[in-house]
């Protein structure tokens, strides 16, 4: 029934919107045209020759997985970066967009997740920053809260501008920045860019009704969310992004959510039915007694309680969308984050308090999804990189000597293949793959029990990709425990005994043995 | 073969350019006053026989500054930076002033008993709570960077505003003379000829050197500057790491306070250790660790800081009047700061690269 009625209404909308501005790809109705835009930053390609539209009155959802482009779409055309290639129409003119500022000044604005505006001031302040109205030399406070309130007043935001804008919920603030946007900078381009992550439904409703209010003002608005709910709640079009790459511009009600999960994962559904199932079945344990427990962990805001299991010697594959959970589930297990709800048990024990250094005392290792910002620390040889774990074990007065140090370096090093001419090497100076291996090495040389490896393979060439897993199969062979995350579902469906599914912050699904690809892009898309 | 392999490791060496630096401004010195080498022997009446010249004053006065600089170090290696030292100089001065003043337990105060060459409290317990008071300053900055979050610059900013209030209140608003001769050693007197101050230089060198290199802590405090958020996830206690070496840099301006205070035989709240924070971060700038932290070299900060005082002394023996001495000095910090920037480092591989080019044309 729900669904019916949304997609009614929807159609009603595409009608609307079609009567007052006529037939929907009409090039003149585009307020922003990129056309075979590329970008590449130093080893990477962030873009390549990319193609988006964006038309009066449309809410226009661009989606993809990490390191998609999407934000290097938007860097793109709100200035903050200039593409290698392409070209970018406003209103039909060719325009370059030099700076932020500038995109400011050709109608383009931004909102983001994190509102960036002064919380201390009050909101008809933030909404005439820099435009306030004067009078005999100073500012005419009564004519300013008027302006700000018949501003929000177009939105149907009924509330008192007086107050310091930090008095307001995140959603209200948003709107708020929103307003400055219409009133003060006469966007025409609006982008959204993670608006609804900390909001909760109430405050998601209200935000869509005041996109939709804009919507049929004919401003543009590109909306970026990793929830697909509320893609097809309010986006009119889709446009998909992998790897740099567009994969295609989409009428939302013409695209069926499993197909678009497919396309943000790069498989083909058609394809997937002929994958035949290869997992063998693994032997049943009868002991209820597990290495790790979660039970019903949970930290509010972030994780909705889950239940999981680990036990010694098996790989277990966690799958879902960018968002859905996983990076979060994964610090709660390894204490980076203390959850407010459930508990934790290893070996038996409760775990009571929640840090890194105490899931390296009693052997639980990450190694995390950011390798550059969490994982190495670049400037620290290859050896004290590998041994650093290790000797925040030791603390501060048991000091592995040069030797030693050397010694467990270069036996990981030849153990995992770590390609480097010597163990002195700055550790920001091998690749990826390589940098991977040497956190896998940190924990290894701690000798953990439990191993929860965060998008072990992102960013790695295919060969090293395969050693990586590889070496997980081999660690879990010789009784370690491993969680292996991923968003590429084949690579989990190859090393991983168990696979659970997470989908917007939430643990949907866990299957044991045999299962295959089709199923676990349907469980994550919430499609049986 | 060996002899070209060293001179390269050394031009390689962090101690290279800060040595540099060093050499040329006592060059400088030789060729302005020929003599500025010469060293003497001189009989004094309380503490004998022992060497003087400008060599060994540059040494005996810029003692408190190495110490800064050494402390320092570690708080910059954090990533962090502690303004704090000179008001936390002028704390511990006031701390060791009051305890010698020989009013301290007396009802009735009266000039003759001010200026007696006495004390009621023993010699070990003033240097005890002289160092306390500046290792107490120090724990308090950590306190504020590592468990309230506060970012080390506005949190150390707090006590080097309020430090010198405190050293006044101590001092009871006083500029403290004092005479008590055991004292002056500290500042004053010689040990086998050489000032107390060097061997005081060297121990805590030493200490701390035995400290960061032959525990973890220096591995620790590197990794922690280079990338905080990777080191927590490797297990090190990254908030301890920071609370001590905000510690050790409160220790090390307590020890630099002691002796200044012995130096100069007086306690000023207000000029005590003035500008010293800023000295002492140039010095480690000098030495080459980067603000942002990571890397760093004890040795190389020590020489820095001696840098700085040589060139202080420089611009003090040509003549320069004293108020224009800081003027003097941001020129100093200005090469400084522009020859370690990557513009420097691009117009210098500029220049090689089009020499280079201009070689092949002409070629």
């Amino acid at each position: 029934m729900e669904k019916r009625r949304e997609k009614k209404r929807r159609f009603s909308i595409l009608k609307q919107s079609g009567q007052r501005q006529g037939p929907p790809m009409a090039d003149d109705q585009n307020i922003v045209k990129m056309q075979g835009i590329g970008k590449s930053f130093p080893g990477v390609v962030a873009l390549e020759d990319v193609d988006f539209s964006l038309q009066k009155g449309e809410i226009h959802a661009v989606m993809g997985e990490n390191g998609a482009g999407k934000s290097t779409l938007i860097k793109v055309l709100t200035g903050v970066e200039q593409p290698d290639k392409g070209t970018i129409f406003l209103d039909g003119k060719l325009v370059q967009v030099r700076s932020p500022q500038h995109s400011q000044a050709l109608g383009i604005s931004t909102v983001y997740q994190e509102v960036n505006l002064c919380t201390n001031i009050s909101v008809a302040e933030n909404i005439m920053l820099g435009r306030e109205p004067y009078r005999f030399g100073s500012i005419h406070w009564r004519k300013m809260n008027e302006v700000a309130r018949n501003a929000l007043g177009r939105l149907n935001i009924d509330i008192d501008v007086t107050k310091p804008l930090g008095n307001y919920s995140v959603a209200i603030q948003q709107m708020v920045a929103i307003t400055r946007a219409l009133e003060v900078l006469s966007t025409k381009v609006l982008i959204l860019d993670e608006p609804t992550s900390s909001l909760d439904v109430h405050e998601t409703n209200l935000l869509f009704d005041v996109m939709r209010k804009l919507k049929s003002e004919g401003i543009g608005i590109i909306f970026i969310t990793h929830f697909l709910d509320q893609v097809y709640q309010i986006a009119d079009r889709i446009t998909v992004l992998r790897n740099g790459r567009l994969v295609g511009t989409f009428e939302a009600s013409s695209l069926p959510r499993v197909e678009l999960v497919a396309k943000m994962l790069g498989r083909n559904l058609a394809e997937l039915n002929e994958i035949s199932k290869t997992r063998s079945e693994e032997e049943e344990e009868a002991d209820v007694e597990h290495l790790l427990m979660a039970e019903g962990l949970g930290l509010a805001g972030v994780l909705n309680p889950v239940d999981l299991d680990l036990d010694a010697g098996e790989i277990v594959g966690i799958v879902g969308l960018l968002g859905s959970g996983r990076t979060e589930m994964a610090h709660l297990l390894f204490g980076v984050d203390t959850p407010n709800n459930g508990s934790l048990i290893m070996d038996g024990k409760k775990i009571n308090h929640f840090s890194p250094s105490e899931s390296l005392k009693i052997g639980i290792a990450l190694c995390p999804e950011d390798r550059k910002a969490e994982g190495i620390v670049g400037d620290l040889t290859i050896r004290e990189n590998i041994i650093l774990a290790l000797q925040a074990r030791y603390g501060w007065f048991q000091f592995l000597s040069k030797p030693k140090q050397s010694e467990i370096a270069e036996k990981y090093i030849t153990a995992l293949g770590i390609v480097t001419p010597s163990s002195d090497q700055l550790v920001k100076n091998l690749s990826g793959g390589n940098q991977q291996k040497v956190i896998l090495a940190r924990w290894l040389a701690t000798n953990p029990k439990v191993l929860i490896l965060d998008e072990p393979t992102r960013g790695i060439d295919v060969g090293a990709k395969t050693e990586i897993q590889k070496l997980v199969m081999q660690l879990a062979e010789e009784g370690k425990a491993c969680m292996f995350i991923s968003s590429e579902m084949d690579e989990v469906l190859r090393v991983s005994d168990r696979v659970a599914v997470l989908r917007d912050r939430k643990k949907v699904a866990e299957f044991s043995g045999d299962v295959d690809e089709k199923t676990l892009i349907h469980t994550m898309a919430e499609e049986e | 073969m060996k002899q070209p392999s060293l001179l390269k490791r050394f031009r390689e060496s962090r101690l290279f350019w800060p040595i540099v630096a060093w050499v040329i401004i006592l060059l400088f010195n030789v060729i302005v006053e020929p003599g500025f080498f010469k060293l003497g022997v001189i009989e004094d009446p309380v503490y004998g026989k022992h060497l003087y010249g400008n060599i060994i004053d540059i040494f005996n006065n810029g003692a408190p500054l190495m110490l800064a600089a050494i402390g320092m170090t570690l708080v910059i290696a954090t990533g962090g930076v502690d303004l704090s030292v000179g008001a936390v100089i002028a704390i511990s001065a006031a701390m060791g002033a009051v305890l010698i003043n020989p009013a301290l337990g007396n009802k009735l105060i009266t000039n003759d008993i001010l200026t007696k060459n006495a004390t009621n409290t023993p010699l070990p317990i003033i240097v005890l709570a002289t160092l306390a008071a500046g290792t107490l300053c120090g724990l308090w900055n950590g306190m504020l960077v590592s468990r309230a979050r506060i970012q080390p610059m506005v949190a150390t900013l707090i006590l080097m505003v309020a430090g010198r209030g405190i050293a006044q209140l101590i001092t009871n608003g006083q500029i403290m003379t004092i005479y008590y001769t055991p004292y002056f050693w500290f500042g004053n007197g010689f040990i086998l000829g050489l000032p107390v101050s060097i061997y005081i230089v060297a121990l805590v060198f030493g200490l701390i050197w035995l400290l960061v290199r032959k525990t973890s802590i220096g591995l620790f405090i590197e990794s922690v500057g280079i990338n905080a958020k990777s080191s927590y996830y490797s297990g090190i206690s990254e908030k301890n790491v920071k609370l001590l070496a905000y510690t050790v840099c409160g220790l090390c301006g307590a020890i630099a306070g002691l002796i200044y205070c012995s130096y100069v035989h007086s306690a000023d709240g207000n000029n005590n250790g003035l500008n010293y924070e800023l000295d002492a971060i140039l010095a480690v700038v000098i030495g080459g660790t980067l603000m942002s932290g990571g890397r760093f070299s004890l040795l190389a900060s020590v020489i820095g800081a001696l840098v700085i005082w040589t060139f202080t002394v420089t611009v003090y023996s040509l003549g320069v009047p004293a108020n224009a001495l800081l003027a003097a000095k941001a020129v100093l910090v200005m090469v400084v700061i522009l020859l370690n920037s990557d513009f420097a480092k691009k117009m210098v591989n500029r220049i090689t690269e089009r020499r280079g080019s201009h070689d092949k044309t002409a070629n």
